[in-house]
């Protein structure tokens, strides 16, 4: 408080205490726990697999809040950022 | 026509009785037909805010087990008589009661009482369960904490998946000058995180304080938290009333201070 963090604008508890919340609020609603996420990302990687090289360290998974069209407040959604080494044809 | 409303928080400590009585006092003073229950089996509170501690006979338990009429078990306001309270057992536990039980309880009073206010215990277990079977409504209380909001989001989950639909949001004790020194989640922030409709705001007041010492509920008195309980009654019964804004330095400086304008 004071002097100090008026110069060195500190990011304020209270955007803190919303930011955290919201991060927790997502995996209570999504009701996953680390584990169940762990497992999802491992059948994720085993599909996609069958069709292309996948960079399994690079995957991410999380589930995150998105805007819905209608604009009435959040919904949860699987966000996975995969990424590809090679491509793989099957004809 | 009957409303049932439960009052119900998840976290403990954030003012569901507290709310719970200055409602139900609020609603009475407008000519209202109210009856209160403590469903916190094994600590009742809501007898001691509203300073009826010496006067029960018989409790929610006697009520439904059969140990006396509903009427015997009721306790008349020593301010309003519209205003009734069923107190909760003390020396019971949470399974004393079902929520068939309760439901039926409440079913019964309807025919009586314009509203039917349930305070509800802490927690998601039994007494919670008991305390949301009978409502039609529900009104979440929260403080602008982690904790709190965190318990009022899975409190909402909880009432949803029960199929009760009107939900509305009391944000108690929230103190505008931390808020604009961006020390505390505003009023916004929290109706972002929450999405649920706002029905009150109620702001930290020493005042609050005094009137559970004294056991007087403080509804429509002249301090902010006596205003906002006042305005959460108007919504209740449905009329439109502004939020009001909370000033940091209080009403009586932003008077002088109109003066020293030479407004």
């Amino acid at each position: 408080m004071g002097f100090i963090d008026t110069f060195f604008r500190r990011r304020s508890s209270g955007t803190m205490a919303k930011d955290r919340l919201k991060l927790v609020l997502v995996s209570d609603r999504a009701s996953c726990s680390p584990e169940t996420m762990e497992m999802i990302k491992n059948d994720i990687i085993e599909v996609i697999s069958k069709y292309m090289e996948i960079d399994t360290q690079g995957l991410d998974i999380q589930i995150t809040q998105t805007e819905t069209e209608e604009g009435n407040g959040n919904g949860p959604a699987l966000y996975a950022n995969i990424p590809i080494k090679e491509v793989r044809f099957h004809r | 026509m009957s409303e049932v409303i439960v009052i119900t928080s998840g976290k403990g400590g954030v003012g569901k009785t507290t709310t719970t009585a200055n409602i139900g006092t609020g609603l009475a003073k407008m000519g209202k037909k109210v009856v209160m229950i403590d469903t916190d089996i094994g600590l009742r509170n809501l007898d001691v805010v509203m300073g009826l501690e010496n006067r029960i006979v018989y409790n929610l338990v006697d009520v439904i087990e059969g140990n006396c009429r509903i009427k015997q078990a009721m306790i008349k306001d020593k301010r309003y008589s519209n205003l009734f309270l069923l107190p909760s057992a003390q020396t019971r536990d949470k399974s004393s009661v079902s929520p068939e039980q309760m439901k039926k309880l409440v079913d019964e009073l309807r025919e009586e009482f314009d509203y039917i206010l349930l305070d509800c215990p802490a927690g998601i277990e039994q007494g919670f369960k008991n305390a949301i079977s009978g409502a039609d409504r529900a009104l979440i209380v929260t403080t602008p904490e982690v904790s709190a909001i965190r318990d009022a989001d899975r409190i909402i989950g909880l009432l949803e998946a029960n199929d009760l639909k009107r939900i509305d949001l009391v944000i108690n004790r929230i103190r505008m000058d931390m808020v604009k020194r961006g020390d505390m989640m505003s009023v916004e922030d929290v109706i972002d995180i929450l999405a649920i409709d706002l029905i009150g705001v109620v702001p930290d007041d020493e005042s609050i304080v005094v009137a559970t010492n004294e056991g007087e509920p403080l509804v429509g008195k002249d301090t902010q938290a006596g205003k906002a309980f006042e305005n959460i009654c108007h919504r209740i019964l449905g009329e439109k009333v502004p939020f009001m804004e909370f000033d940091v330095d209080g009403i009586f400086k932003k008077i002088i201070g109109l003066f020293k304008r030479g407004y």
